[in-house]
């Protein structure tokens, strides 16, 4: 079964993990957060939605994903890798997972729009997509300057018959694009349903995309066991909202000698400044509805964050996280940009496999976690969260595989078709 | 009884509803937004509404978004909210509107202490719900000031009863499902909102969102014990200076008069 089984004691009825989590959320939304915990509590129960939703699952997203073992990529890191293969679900990465369940909740709540907030575009094409399947109006919030590092995913989500919104404001990245998605939603919220797209905002959402996405682990859990008969010694996932880790780790968390690793975005590097590590570097602050931790200043204003992944330029992070943290059953790491590229390169030299930019901080990070631990005997499982696709054009350029003549030759080619 | 008891009392006995104005600490300057607030007093104001600046303001349509990144961006601190709100309560009571983070960062009690020891009133916290605010409600009683709640069209007499039972010196009734910014029409469900929370407590409602004239400051003084009003007066002063800013005081003041 695709959900049932979710641990139930955290978060607790007011939504909170610990000290984490909550809801700090203008009135006006209250009872439509109360009406989604109880449409969502209904759901986990409901033989009907449940069979539903692992039709959907099967048959439209094409799950169970597959285990893949990285032989050559192991190899080189010096360990056994296994690959969650996410990047091989509909629409191309994990997004689609919480998707498809709050797309049912949707419908279940009468109601027929949505609207998402997206950074790299996966959520909100997984959004366009589910919109498209109910025949929901949609709305997508993307910050500017997003809709220029993922234009590919623009295009889509266009195609799908969803409106994208550039957002101007602020930082014109995720962290303004949420923003924008939560103002719509204040003043329409009796229509429209606003399918967060990670484990964050105010509770439910932290709790109901997490049991969405847990299928992760639970799959890769139980292929592993049948593939080797052995848990892994480390589940290792990037960490932008920290949706695709939540949803890696959450099976494991009671399988103690499974280290859990969870990669953020280190930019430029973590001392530089020039990051969106908040695990690693930030400080427990409230945003977005929830407290975690968060980057801010000594005044507790958001503070800009630097990566090359527009997935993970978030300075939040989802309060279950800080949590695993605090208790130190997950440990978090940045890893920088230029380690991330390097991963992407790896892997896909190695494996024929071009994943996400997100997806490679994976990668990078458990190359390091390996060489710290000594050992030469380890099993990692990692989830290959997304397919790059959408980043070709960040990487050739990145590793210079395109002159800029050839840019400017290809967007006048562009121009002249306009 | 507190300033705003005695602000209630007085503008109830005058038979009217009182004027609230907000503008933010540092638009488009830290000394014009002083300057500016103090106008807004001295052309009719009963009370302000002192906005401390945030990253993400998740509750401002465009004017006020557009005016407190201005001030951030001009390196607006939150050390300077507690100076505007000494320099405006020699003249009026002050209440700070703000955003949760800045003061969970600063602390709670420090934050309180802080408002206290400036001649502050006491606090909307747009974001914050009674049942996320312990440390807050613990700080503020502490410190004699005012906690303000919202409510909104879509609470449920539930809530109605839980916010005007933890609220002090009023409620906050937020006229429409949305963000700030003025509107041509003040939405018909302020009205009801008004009537459904005085079912449940006796304190003063204030009707804030989408008033930006006289005549709507009329329609809502017909009906509740305070009309707010924020982004108009930040567009006057983005677009007018003080003049304009006195000019849009004295028409609010005059409709808060008048019997709608
Ligand atoms: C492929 C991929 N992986 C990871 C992420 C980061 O999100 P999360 O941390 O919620 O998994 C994104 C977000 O856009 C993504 O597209």
């Amino acid at each position: 079964m695709t959900i049932a089984g979710a641990a139930p004691e955290l978060p607790d009825k007011s939504g909170h993990f610990g000290p984490y989590g909550g809801r700090f959320v203008p009135e006006a939304l209250i009872a439509a957060l109360d009406q989604l915990t109880r449409e969502h509590e209904k759901a986990l129960h409901d033989e009907v939605f449940l069979a539903e939703l692992d039709d959907l699952q099967r048959n439209y997203a094409g799950r169970p994903t597959p285990l893949t073992e990285a032989k050559r990529f192991g190899e080189a890191i010096g360990a056994r890798v296994f690959l969650k293969r996410e990047d091989l679900a509909h629409t191309g990465s994990h997004k689609v997972n919480n998707v498809l369940g709050q797309a049912l909740l949707t419908k279940r709540m009468g109601k027929t729009r949505v609207i998402a907030e997206t950074g790299a575009g996966q959520h909100g094409v997984a959004t366009a997509t589910a919109a498209a399947l109910f025949g929901f109006s949609c709305t997508v919030y993307m910050g500017e300057e997003d809709t220029r590092r993922q234009a590919l995913n623009v295009a889509r989500m266009r195609l799908l018959g969803a409106e994208v919104v550039p957002v101007t404001t602020g930082t014109r990245t995720l962290k303004d694009a949420t923003n924008e998605a939560f103002r719509d939603w204040v003043a329409n919220v009796e229509t429209t349903h606003y399918a967060i797209g990670s484990v964050v905002g105010p509770h439910p959402f932290p709790m109901l995309v997490r049991d969405f996405q847990r299928i992760i682990g639970v799959e890769a859990r139980q292929q592993l066991l049948d593939r080797i008969g052995r848990l892994p010694d480390a589940a290792i996932a990037c960490v932008g909202g920290g949706s695709n880790a939540m949803g890696l780790f959450h099976r494991f968390i009671t399988d103690e000698a499974v280290a859990l690793v969870g990669c953020e975005a280190g930019g430029d590097g973590v001392e530089t400044g020039r990051h969106a590590a908040p695990l690693t570097a930030g400080e427990p602050g409230v945003l977005h509805g929830a407290r975690s931790y968060l980057m801010q200043d000594d005044d507790g204003q958001t503070l800009d964050t630097h990566s090359i992944s527009a997935g993970l330029d978030y300075p939040g992070v989802g309060p279950e996280h800080a949590w695993l943290r605090d208790q130190h059953r997950a440990v978090y790491r940045g890893v920088t940009d230029v380690d991330a590229m390097a991963a992407l390169e790896l892997l896909a030299k190695s494996e024929g496999i071009l994943c996400a930019i997100e997806s490679a901080h994976a990668f990078a990070g458990a190359k390091q976690w390996v060489a710290e631990q000594g050992r030469d005997d380890l099993v990692l499982l990692i989830s290959c969260s997304g397919r790059g696709d959408k980043d070709v054009d960040t990487a050739a350029r990145w590793f210079g595989l395109v002159s800029e003549q050839d840019i400017e030759r290809a967007s006048a080619v562009r121009a002249a078709q306009e | 009884m507190t300033r705003l008891d005695e602000l209630f009392a007085s503008t109830r006995a005058e038979g009217r509803a009182a004027l609230v104005g907000y503008l933010p600490v540092g638009f488009p300057s830290y000394e014009q937004s002083v300057a500016a607030m103090v106008a807004m007093v001295e052309s009719g104001v009963d009370f302000v509404e002192v906005g401390v600046p945030y990253t993400d303001p998740g509750i401002d349509g465009p004017v006020i978004q557009v005016a407190v990144d201005a001030a951030l961006r001009a390196g607006t601190k939150v050390a300077q909210v507690f100076d505007a709100v000494r320099a405006v309560s020699a003249h009026a009571p002050a209440v700070i509107m703000g955003y949760w983070n800045p003061i969970e960062r600063l602390t709670p009690k420090v934050f309180a202490q802080r408002l206290k020891d400036a001649g502050g009133s006491g606090a909307i916290t747009p974001d914050l719900i009674p049942e996320e605010a312990g440390a807050w409600l613990e700080a503020a009683k502490e410190h004699d000031l005012d906690p303000i709640f919202l409510v909104a069209p879509s609470s449920t007499d539930e809530r109605l009863e839980v916010v005007g039972r933890t609220n002090r010196g009023f409620v906050y009734a937020a006229s429409t499902m949305g963000v700030t910014g003025t509107r041509d029409t003040v939405s018909n469900r302020a009205e009801e909102l008004v009537a459904r929370t005085r079912q449940h407590t006796d304190l003063p409602v204030a009707v804030g969102l989408g008033v930006s004239n006289g005549a709507q400051a009329a329609e809502v003084a017909g009906y509740a014990d305070a009309v707010i009003v924020g982004s108009a007066f930040v567009r006057a002063l983005q677009d007018g200076g003080l003049d304009a800013v006195r000019r849009l005081a004295a028409d609010l003041s005059e409709g808060v008069r008048r019997k709608a």
